[in-house]
C-alpha cells in the first residue's frame, strides 16, 4: 500500500470513530452503522468492523457474521473500474457465470474482491434491465451488451491502454516544461 | 413427573423437560447434531432427531418438543428414517469424507450416525458437492476446516457461554457459511489459549487445536 492510500485510510478511521459516537449503544444500530460506513467508503475495513463492535459492546465475530451475511456489504476498497457481471435469470441463461469466470481469471481477482493496485474490482449484479443484451457486464457507466469470453480481454486491455496514455501524455508534459 | 412411551417403553422426566433429552437420559438414542444438554433455544437445524408423536400429523424435531403426560413417540418409523437419512445424505454430500485421515476417525459424530442409520458414508444418490473453502490458519491456537464443518454451532455456543462474548461465530450465508474468528488476534491470545471448549464439542473434528501455535512475536 502507498503512502497516501495508508493517510486515506486513517482518515476514515478517524471518521468512523466520531460517526460511531453519534450512535448510542445499542445493538439495534449494528445495521444503521453498518450502512452508514458501507454509504460513505463503498466498503467495510477489518478495522472498522472492530471499531464498530467496541462501540457497541459486541464480539468482533457477531459484527462480522452481521456484516457478511448480507450481499449489500462490501469488504474491499471498490476499484477504480468497477466490473459488474450480470447474473439475473437471462444473462445466467446466455453464460453470464462464464464472462464473470473470464474476468475472475483475467485480473486474478474472486467478485466482490479488488485487484492489489486498486485498479479493478468484480461483483456480480442481480439484473441490470437490459436482458435483450444478455450477457451484460458493466464497467463503469458503460453496459457491454452481448457478450463473449473473448471480449473479456478486449475491455481490460482497452483501460490498460488508456492508463499507459495518460501516463505517457503526463510524462511529456513533464518533461516539456 | 411426567409419564411416557416412546418405542412401547415407558420413561418418566420432569415436566416441561425435552423430549431429546429425556429420550437420551433413557438409554433411546435418536441421532442428533446440533443439540447440546442445557441449550435453552435448539436451533434445530440438522434435522436429524426427528420422531413420531401420536396426535401430529408429521414427524416433528424431538429436540423442539416438551414433553407431556401420555405422550406417545416412536422413534423408528420408516416416515422418521426416511427424513433422517436424507439429512444425513445431504451433511455428507458436502463432508470431505477421509476417515482415515481424519483426527475424529471413531469418536465422530457421522460415523456414530451413519452406523445406527445403517447408512454408507459413501453417497449413492447424490453426487457429492464439496465446498470451495481454504483452511483457516489465522487463528494462534486453533484450526478450522470448513470441509469437515457441519455447522451445528455448538462451539459458537460453548463458547459464548463460557466467554461471554463468543471468539467465534457464523459468517457469510447459505453454502457459503463457515465459522469464523474474525476479531482481536491479542484477545484470542488471551482467552483461548486454556479454553479449547470449541475444539472439545466438535462432533467432527472441524475444529483442531494446533499442534504449534503461531504466536506472533511481540
Amino acid at each position: 500500500m502507498n503512502l497516501s492510500a495508508e493517510t486515506e485510510e486513517k482518515a476514515m478511521f478517524d471518521d468512523i470513530a466520531s460517526m460511531l459516537r453519534t450512535f448510542e449503544e445499542k445493538r439495534e444500530n449494528l445495521m444503521p452503522i453498518l450502512q452508514e460506513i458501507q454509504e460513505k467508503y463503498r466498503y467495510l475495513a477489518p478495522p472498522a468492523l472492530q471499531m464498530v463492535a467496541k462501540h457497541l459492546r459486541l464480539s468482533s465475530c457477531d459484527v462480522y457474521g452481521v456484516a457478511t451475511f448480507y450481499n449489500q456489504f462490501r469488504f474491499n476498497p471498490p476499484g477504480k473500474h468497477q466490473i459488474k457481471v450480470c447474473l439475473g435469470t437471462a444473462c445466467h441463461v446466455r453464460g453470464g457465470d462464464i464472462i464473470l469466470e473470464n474476468f475472475e481469471r483475467k485480473l486474478e481477482i474472486q467478485a466482490g474482491q479488488t485487484t492489489p493496485d486498486r485498479e479493478f474490482s468484480i461483483d456480480r449484479v442481480a439484473c441490470v434491465g437490459c436482458c435483450a443484451l444478455a450477457p451484460v457486464a458493466i464497467v463503469d457507466d458503460t453496459v457491454y451488451g452481448h457478450m463473449a469470453p473473448s471480449k473479456v480481454e478486449g475491455v481490460i486491455l482497452g483501460f490498460e491502454i488508456e492508463k499507459e496514455r495518460k501516463e505517457r501524455e503526463k510524462q511529456d508534459s513533464e518533461s516539456q516544461e | 413427573m411426567v409419564t411416557l412411551i416412546v418405542d412401547n417403553q415407558e420413561i418418566e422426566t420432569q415436566e416441561g423437560s425435552n423430549l431429546l433429552q429425556a429420550c437420551l437420559d433413557n438409554g433411546i438414542y435418536i441421532p442428533n447434531l446440533c443439540y447440546l444438554s442445557g441449550i435453552e433455544d435448539p436451533p434445530g437445524s440438522c434435522r436429524l432427531c426427528f420422531v413420531e408423536i401420536e396426535g401430529y400429523d408429521q414427524p416433528r424435531t424431538s429436540c423442539r418438543v416438551r414433553v407431556q403426560q401420555g405422550m406417545v413417540v416412536k422413534t423408528n418409523t420408516e416416515h422418521v428414517r426416511r427424513l433422517q437419512k436424507t439429512a444425513f445424505e445431504l451433511l455428507l454430500s458436502t463432508h470431505h469424507v477421509d476417515c482415515r485421515n481424519c483426527p475424529a476417525n471413531k469418536k465422530c459424530e457421522l460415523q456414530r450416525i451413519a452406523k445406527f442409520l445403517h447408512f454408507g458414508l459413501k453417497l449413492k444418490r447424490l453426487e457429492p458437492l464439496e465446498r470451495d473453502i481454504e483452511v483457516e490458519h489465522e487463528h494462534p491456537f486453533l484450526e478450522y476446516i470448513p470441509t469437515r464443518c457441519v455447522l451445528c454451532g455448538k462451539c459458537v455456543f460453548v463458547c459464548r457461554k463460557r466467554n461471554g462474548q463468543p471468539m467465534l461465530s457464523f459468517a457469510k450465508r447459505g453454502f457459503d457459511t463457515v465459522i469464523s474468528f474474525f476479531g482481536e488476534k491479542d484477545k484470542a491470545l488471551d482467552v483461548c489459549k486454556e479454553c479449547y471448549a470449541c475444539a472439545e464439542i466438535c462432533p467432527v473434528g472441524a475444529l483442531l487445536v494446533k499442534d504449534s501455535p503461531n504466536i506472533p512475536n511481540p
